[in-house]
């Protein structure tokens, strides 16, 4: 079954078409790479699936059901948890905070448990913890969970939002340039961390990402768009020899439009 | 057993309470004793607007408006209650006690509901708009009581005594409802609300992509304070021997803003120092008479120049930060 | 019928002198994206320079000689008056907004606040709490037309908005300065780069604005007869409503919303309730933001994620 599929999605902003007619399906405890260009209409796809944008035609369907339009902390309870390009931490809070905030689902104490303090408000805030600790340990975080998240470098923020993405405990993670600004060596291990999420905790991965090392190494499938449009869908192999693909990197102009990769 | 001790440190914290407002009530100076009362009421406004302009960053310069709410309501409901509590337990200490205590509870609720109403469509917007639609249903809400014969209009509310609305407003009680209020709110802001209050602040995109129920939670922080102000307005209505709706003019509004601004905003302990800061100062400058108000702007616009995280920033004063500090470790944030 | 007649001139000249002073606010507001609260105060010394200038020029004593004040002199009182608040507005952007400006958005608006609060009571302090009659700087002549009271000092306040509006819209649309300062509210920061000298178009919006809400405070003391120091504060409050129903940020807009705030209240005042007249410009206020936030002539903006 997919866990992913988008069919013909289309977002314009005022007149620019951002992205045009966009089908893709992503399937259960996939890596799932989405490249293309700057300007392609990949970050938007992520708005359009996470309910930031409302899609002006198309459907998205997560887990068979129809979220299209929904609001997007909706579409985080549903389980589709998501990272950002322009790192969003919460900056003045630790480390650990960031993380226990997404803990919406495992949140059991209401108001005002927590203005009486009582059992049920401690067991939470011990669940909240525990886990978060768990997450922050996976990501390679758990030594500076009481810094303040805006301290710690880039490399070390966008790990921290993928924690904090976890902490949700989606079905499927959506990872907006995890690897931009981390130098080898911290891509090498990110590649090790994302195998592990779907490896070890089922989950379903979608990356956009411009370090074409990471994506070529970790990724099972890989769509290719370009100005908002499909330009090819395949498994790394494949696409990185398509020469629309390379026309589109390299900016070469292809005479013909050459035969899809699609199987 | 945990409610055990919490009740033996209520019992505790209210005994000594009494103890210490008798020792001052005793001891002190009229004078100085209603600058202690009005900084008591400027804690609890504080410590209320500090939770929604601080801790979820949605700015109001709209409380007065609930303030008002909160006076006339406790205002009205303590002359329709008080008769029939005095009847039924006898005239005294306690019947006064219930008869407060029942309006002030009765104030904040009336101004959480004012708080609903207003809060529900101003907390779509966001910045200086939602500034300014709070400050438009403050002036609203004040034009109403203006208007409002029953509760005599322009010339205020002062019951149906001459010698004006009953002095109920006392050390203990101001003190007592500090207490609650700052514990509500300190409870609140250290648990998962309070935690995803802040997220709103830092960032209301990620926390909305965190499941985060934002708009829920900014009615939920609104509501609350709108309550504080309810409170602090019954308190004051009963210091008073009337209120007029002037009292809650705009300006009122921005001395609770001054008040958490000085004291860094964000921090419940910047809001208590902020409160006490306000009463004592104002009341240091009344020499100055026409002058004050001049001092007292300029003030503001010093502060935002050359200090604009006031004096604690976001830090709270707690043991746990006295004891790093103590220990020279490293600094709580 | 000739009731309704009544309130709609009457509505028209109000909402002029609203409309001036919803420039400032908008002008500034496009640029710095700062409510600057102290505009209001600015329009309260106006009138007040306007009232000093008039004194000095000695038209009481014309007055009680039974003399006309000539209108050169008038242009003159006006003239100054709009000095005056030009060199207030550009003295409080220098020494209270330019420190702020970078800093995060509501610390400058809470200094716009606190130099409202300083002027207010530097004027109580200074003028005086008392109202003052404002000198009539226009002599008042009235006509009837088929049972509306009209008087020159409205067809006066009428034109002379006119023609600061379209003077305006030159300024903005045909100089350079202009150019430029349309520059630095679209982006402050690439103006900057492109050479323009931003603090001096900061300052001369903050000039500019601040001269055509005292040349309001001259109309609206001659329209209400007298002046007081917190006389901005409800009217600058008008103003910045007018300026959001038009579209902030928005030139023609503020024209716009300055007539139908002014025509909205003296209808509200003439047919529901004098006394919610000031609640209905406030509901105004809020449901504009609530449900149209871009205002009547704004254009939408999302935000980038």
């Amino acid at each position: 079954m997919n866990v992913l599929e988008l069919g013909r999605v289309e977002k314009t902003f005022g007149g620019l078409r951002a992205v045009g007619g966009v089908t893709l399906s992503v399937a259960d405890k996939a890596i799932f790479g989405l490249i293309g260009p700057n300007g392609a209409g990949k970050t938007t796809l992520f708005n359009v699936i996470t309910g930031v944008y409302r899609p002006d035609g198309g459907t998205v369907r997560f887990l068979g059901q129809d979220i299209s339009g929904w609001a997007p902390a909706r579409v985080a309870a549903a389980g589709i948890a998501r990272t950002f390009q322009n790192i969003r931490v919460f900056r003045s809070m630790t480390v650990e905070e960031n993380v226990m905030v997404a803990g919406h689902r495992i949140h059991r104490a209401n108001l005002l448990d927590a203005v009486l303090r009582n059992g049920r408000w401690e067991r939470d805030e011990q669940e909240f913890r525990r886990r978060a600790t768990e997450l922050l340990e996976i990501m390679n975080l758990r030594g500076v969970a009481r810094e303040p998240a805006g301290s710690l470098p880039y490399g070390s923020q966008r790990r921290l939002e993928i924690a904090r993405a976890l902490m949700l405990s989606p079905r499927l993670l959506l990872l907006d340039e995890p690897a931009a600004g981390m130098n080898s060596q911290e891509a090498a291990e990110l590649e090790r961390q994302i195998r592990f999420l779907r490896d070890e905790l089922g989950l379903t991965v979608v990356l956009v990402e411009h370090n074409m090392s990471v994506v070529m190494s970790v990724c099972e499938r890989i769509h290719v768009v370009d100005h908002g449009e499909t330009v090819c869908e395949g498994p790394p192999a494949e696409v990185k020899v398509h020469p629309r693909v390379l026309a589109a990197y390299l900016g070469e102009e292809v005479p013909e439009p050459a035969a899809e990769a699609t199987p | 057993m945990r409610w055990l001790v919490r009740g033996a440190v209520a019992a505790a914290v209210l005994a000594g309470l009494l103890g210490l407002a008798r020792v001052i009530e005793g001891g002190l100076m009229e004078y100085a004793q209603r600058v202690l009362l009005l900084a008591g009421i400027n804690v609890i406004l504080a410590v209320g607007l500090n939770l929604i302009n601080g801790t979820t960053g949605q700015f109001s310069i709209g409380h007065a408006g609930f303030m008002a709410v909160g006076a006339y309501t406790c205002a009205w409901v303590g002359q329709h209650l008080a008769p029939g509590v005095a009847g039924a337990v006898g005239a005294g200490a306690i019947a006064d006690a219930i008869s407060l205590n029942a309006a002030l509870v009765s104030g904040a609720v009336t101004a959480a509901l004012a708080g609903v109403i207003v809060g529900v469509p101003s907390l779509r917007l966001k910045g200086d708009y939602l500034a300014i639609v709070t400050l438009g249903f403050g002036e609203i809400i004040r034009i109403v009581f203006n208007n409002w014969k029953a509760l005599g209009g322009a010339t205020g509310y002062s019951g149906e005594d001459p010698a004006g609305l009953p002095a109920w407003t006392t050390l203990f009680w101001v003190y007592a409802w500090v207490v609650v209020i700052i514990t509500v709110v300190r409870n609140v802001t250290f648990s998962q609300t309070g935690r995803s209050l802040i997220a709103i602040r830092e960032d209301e995109v990620a926390a909305e992509a965190m499941a985060t129920p934002t708009t829920r939670l900014k009615v939920v922080a609104f509501v609350l304070s709108a309550a504080a102000a309810g409170v602090a307005g019954g308190l004051f209505a009963h210091l008073q021997a009337g209120i007029r709706p002037e009292d809650f003019r705009l300006e009122k509004s921005i001395d609770m803003i001054v008040m958490i601004i000085v004291g860094g905003l964000g921090s419940i302990t910047g809001a208590v120092v902020g409160g006490v800061f306000m009463a004592v100062a104002l009341e240091l400058m009344r020499d100055l008479e026409e002058y004050r108000l001049v001092l007292y702007a300029l003030l503001l616009i010093l502060i935002m120049i050359l200090r604009p995280e006031g004096l604690f920033g976001s830090r709270e004063l707690s043991f746990g930060w006295l004891r790093r500090k103590a220990r020279g470790g490293e600094p709580a944030s | 019928m000739s009731q309704l007649l009544q309130q709609i001139v009457n509505g028209l000249s109000l909402g002029s002198i609203y409309a001036l002073i919803a420039l400032g606010y908008t002008m500034v507001y496009g640029i710095l994206k700062l409510i600057n609260f102290a505009h209001s105060e600015v329009f309260m010394v106006g009138a007040y320079a306007g009232y000093f200038a008039a004194t000095w020029l000695g038209i009481e004593s014309m007055e009680a000689a039974g003399q006309a004040f000539p209108l050169y002199l008038a242009v003159g009182v006006l003239l100054v008056a709009m000095a005056s608040s030009a060199a207030l507005g550009m003295a409080i952007e220098r020494l209270a907004y330019r420190p702020v400006r970078n800093a995060p958005r509501l610390t400058p608006l809470i200094t716009a606040i606190g130099v409202s609060l300083l002027l207010q009571n530097l004027g109580l302090l200074v003028f005086g709490p008392n109202p003052r009659r404002y000198p009539p700087v226009l002599k008042e002549v009235t006509y009837e037309l088929g049972g509306v009271v009209l008087t020159n000092v409205k067809v006066t306040i009428f034109v002379v908005t006119l023609l600061l509006m379209v003077g305006l819209q030159l300024l903005v649309h045909r100089t350079w300065t202009g150019k430029a300062m349309r520059a630095v509210s679209v982006n402050l920061d690439a103006a900057k780069l492109m050479g323009i000298d931003t603090n001096r178009t900061i300052a001369a919006t903050f000039g500019i604005g601040s001269a055509l809400a005292a040349a309001g405070g001259i109309l609206f003391g001659l329209d209400q007869i007298t002046i007081n120091p917190l006389m901005g504060v409800l009217t600058g409050l008008k103003a910045f409503v007018a300026a959001v129903l038009g579209g902030i940020g928005n030139v023609p807009g503020a024209m716009l919303g300055g007539l139908l705030i002014g025509l909205s209240e003296q209808l509200v005042a003439g047919y529901v309730s004098p006394d919610y007249r000031d609640a209905i410009t406030f509901l105004v206020l809020i449901a504009i933001l609530i449900f149209r936030p871009e205002g009547l002539l704004g254009v939408v903006r999302q935000e980038k994620v």
